[in-house]
C-alpha cells in the first residue's frame, strides 16, 4: 500500500513483530469438534478476502501476462494466448532494461540517502534537549503525515519555474541561472525532485524510529564507551550499531521495498516524463498497460517487476524470522 | 564533564535547520493557501503573509463535484476501515487466544499480504473489476481498499487482544458465559482504545490510496486524491487554489496522525527493535 500506498503509519513494520509464544493450551476436555473447528471458522472471512481479493489478482496478472491483450482484444473480448512472447519481448528490448537499471539506480540513491540522514537524525533527535527534540519531532511528524498526493502537488509548487520560491533561493543566493529553470524538463532535476520529495517523506520513520530504539539501550554503555574515549563514530560503530542492528536491516530492506515499488510519486510528479525518461519499473508497467492498452505487456512487465520485489522480500522475511528464533 | 558552548550550540542549530527542511513544504502549502494571488505570483515570495484571504478555499470547495468527491472518500474510507475491522476482529482473537494447527502458515500469510505489491496489480484489477461490470463505482474500491489494511489490522488487533488479561475473559467463563459472550462483554469494551487506533491507521490508507481509484474509476465515483492530482491540471497554475485542495485533503490526515504518534512510533519500534 502504501504504504502502504503511502509512508504512513500503516508501514507495515509492527509487522516484523513476532507472534506471542503460544498462548498455553487451554485444557477443555469437552471442546471436541466444535472447540476444534472454531479458529478456523473465525480466520475464514479473512482467508476467503485474502484468496478473492489478493491471490487471484496476483494469478490473474500471471495470466494476462501470456496473453495479447491489446484495446482490439478487450472490446472484442477475446483471449489470444501468447506463451512467453510478452516476457521475450520485454527480456530482449532495451527499454526494459533501461528501465529496470533506473530503476535500480533510482532506488540506490534514495535509500543510501533516507538510511543515511534518517540515522543522522534519529541520533541528534538523542542528543538534543527536550525542548529541540520535541521541535524536531513535530517537524518531522508533519512531513510524515503529509499525504503522498498533497505532497506532490506541493513539491511542484516549490520547483514551479517561475513563482516556485527554490529558483528564487537560488537565485538569491548568486546562482543566477537557475531564475525559471525548468526542473521538470530534464531526466536528472526531475529525478533531484523526486528524490528530495521520497527522501523528506521517509526520513521521519527511520528517524524516529531510530530514536526509539536508542532510548532502550541503557546509558551506561554509552557511559562507558565515553569513558574509554571513544570516538563518536566508534560508539556508533561498536555500540548503538550492533544493538540495533534488526532494526537497520529490517529497515533498509523495507525502505529498498516500499522505494522499489513507490508509483505515486514519480506517476503523480511528472507522469514519469520528460519523454518517459524518468520511469521506474511500476510506472513503465502502468504507461505500457494502462496508457497504451497494452495490457498483456504490462501485466508481464508487473510480474517481473513483483519477481524482484519476491526476492527482495523473502531477503526481509528472513531477516524478520531470524529475529522471532532469537525470542 | 561539560560539553563545550560550541559543542551546545551545533546540534540545536542542526535541529533548527532540520525542522525548517521538514516543517516548510507543508508551511509552504498552508500559507499559499491563504495568500491572496497577487502575493502568490510575485517576484518576491511573502514569507509571512499578512493579508490572508479565503477565496482559494472558496474555489476549491466550490469546484465541480467537491462535495460528492468528499462523500465517495468517505463512503470507501469508512466502508473499508469498517468491513476490515468486522473481518479481522475474527481473525485476529484466533490468533491471540487460540493455538490450532497451520496458525504459523496464517501468520506468513498475512505477513506476506501486507507487503503486496499493489502498486503493480493495478492492470489485473482493473480486468477484475472490467469483468464484473464495476467500473466507476464504489464496491471494488472499498472491498480492495478493505484488503489493503486487513493484513495490518489483523496484526495490530492481534496484539491489543493478546493485551487483555486472560483471567478477565476466564472469570466470565466462570460465571457461566459462553466464549462469544464473554468475548462481547468483556474483552471488546477493553479493546476500544486499541480499535480506535488500528482503525485510523486504516483510514490513512485508504483515504490517501491513488493508484487503483486512477485506473479503475475515470469517469464517475472519483475520490479526492484522484481530484487533486486532476486539479492541479484543470486549473493549471492556480497555485492558491491547488494549494487550498491540498490543506484541505491534509488537514483529517494531519489531525489522525497527531493523534497516533506516539503509538506510531512506539507500536513499531516493539516490534522493529530487540536488543
Amino acid at each position: 500500500m502504501g504504504a502502504p500506498s503511502t509512508r504512513t503509519p500503516t508501514r507495515p513494520t509492527s509487522e516484523s513483530t513476532p507472534p506471542p509464544p503460544p498462548p498455553a493450551h487451554r485444557r477443555r476436555s469437552a471442546g471436541g469438534l466444535a472447540a476444534r473447528g472454531a479458529p478456523y471458522l473465525l480466520i475464514l472471512p479473512a482467508l476467503v478476502a485474502t484468496a478473492a481479493l489478493l491471490a487471484y489478482p496476483l494469478l490473474r496478472n500471471l495470466l494476462i501476462s501470456f496473453q495479447n491483450l491489446n484495446a482490439f482484444q478487450l472490446i472484442q473480448h477475446t483471449t489470444d494466448w501468447i506463451g512467453f512472447g510478452n516476457y521475450t519481448d520485454q527480456l530482449t528490448s532495451s527499454d526494459f532494461w533501461h528501465t529496470t537499471l533506473r530503476s535500480v539506480l533510482f532506488t540506490a540513491a534514495n535509500v543510501a540517502l533516507i538510511m543515511a540522514v534518517g540515522t543522522l537524525v534519529g541520533l541528534l533527535l538523542n542528543r538534543l534537549g527536550r525542548r529541540m527534540r520535541l521541535l524536531l519531532s513535530l517537524g518531522l511528524i508533519l512531513a510524515w503525515a503529509m499525504p503522498y498526493v498533497a505532497g506532490t502537488t506541493v513539491y511542484q509548487w516549490l520547483f514551479d519555474s517561475r513563482y516556485g520560491v527554490v529558483n528564487w533561493l537560488l537565485d538569491r543566493l548568486g546562482w543566477h541561472s537557475m531564475a525559471g529553470f525548468n526542473w521538470f524538463g530534464g531526466l536528472f532535476s526531475t529525478f533531484a525532485v523526486i528524490t528530495l520529495m521520497v527522501v523528506w517523506q521517509s526520513i521521519p520513520f527511520v528517524a524516529l524510529n531510530l530514536y526509539a530504539g536508542l532510548t532502550t539501550i541503557s546509558a551506561e554503555l554509552f557511559e562507558a564507551a565515553r569513558m574509554d574515549g571513544a570516538t563518536a563514530w566508534r560508539t556508533f560503530r561498536s555500540v548503538t550499531f550492533p544493538i540495533l542492528r534488526p532494526f537497520f536491516l529490517s529497515t533498509t530492506f523495507l525502505e529498498i521495498i516500499w522505494v522499489f515499488k513507490a508509483f505515486t510519486q514519480v506517476y503523480a510528479l511528472n507522469a514519469g516524463g520528460p519523454a518517459g525518461s524518468t520511469q521506474t519499473l511500476p510506472v513503465y508497467a502502468f504507461i505500457e498497460g494502462v496508457g497504451n492498452q497494452h495490457y498483456g505487456v504490462g501485466a508481464a512487465i508487473s510480474t517481473l517487476t513483483i519477481l524482484i520485489l519476491l526476492v527482495l522480500m523473502s531477503y526481509y522475511f528472513r531477516i524478520i524470522l531470524k529475529q522471532e528464533d532469537d525470542l | 564533564m561539560r560539553r563545550s558552548l560550541l559543542g551546545r550550540f551545533w546540534p540545536n542549530a542542526v535541529a533548527v535547520l532540520l525542522f525548517v527542511f521538514f516543517v516548510f513544504p507543508v508551511y509552504w502549502m498552508a500559507t499559499t493557501a491563504f495568500k491572496p494571488d497577487i502575493d502568490i505570483i510575485s517576484s518576491t515570495p511573502d514569507f509571512v503573509p499578512f493579508h490572508g484571504t479565503l477565496a482559494h478555499f472558496d474555489k476549491a470547495v466550490h469546484a465541480s463535484g467537491f462535495w460528492t468527491l468528499v462523500r465517495n472518500s468517505f463512503t470507501v474510507t469508512l466502508g473499508a476501515v469498517l468491513l476490515s475491522l468486522a473481518i479481522a476482529l475474527l481473525a485476529s482473537f484466533a490468533l491471540a487466544r487460540m493455538r490450532f494447527r497451520g496458525r504459523k502458515a496464517f501468520v506468513l500469510i498475512v505477513m506476506m499480504a501486507q507487503m503486496a505489491p499493489w502498486e503493480v496489480m493495478t492492470i489485473s484489477v482493473y480486468m477484475i473489476v472490467r469483468d464484473q461490470d464495476q467500473l466507476n463505482s464504489l464496491l471494488p474500491l472499498t472491498l480492495f481498499y478493505m484488503m489493503m489494511v486487513l493484513p495490518f489490522t489483523i496484526w495490530t488487533l492481534r496484539g491489543f487482544i493478546a493485551a487483555v488479561p486472560r483471567e478477565l475473559e476466564e472469570s466470565a467463563l466462570v460465571d457461566g458465559c459462553t466464549r462469544a459472550q464473554a468475548f462481547v462483554r468483556v474483552v471488546f469494551p477493553l479493546l476500544a482504545p486499541g480499535l480506535m487506533a488500528t482503525s485510523l491507521f486504516g483510514f490513512i490508507t485508504a483515504w490517501n490510496e491513488f493508484p487503483l481509484v486512477l485506473i479503475l474509476n475515470k469517469q464517475s465515483g472519483q475520490t479526492l486524491p484522484l481530484w487533486l492530482t486532476q486539479f492541479q491540471t484543470n486549473f493549471g497554475d492556480d497555485w492558491g487554489a491547488t494549494m487550498a485542495a491540498s490543506t484541505l485533503f491534509t488537514i483529517p490526515v494531519v489531525i489522525v496522525f497527531l493523534i497516533l504518534q506516539r503509538k506510531a512510533v512506539g507500536g513499531l519500534t516493539a516490534g522493529a527493535v530487540k536488543g
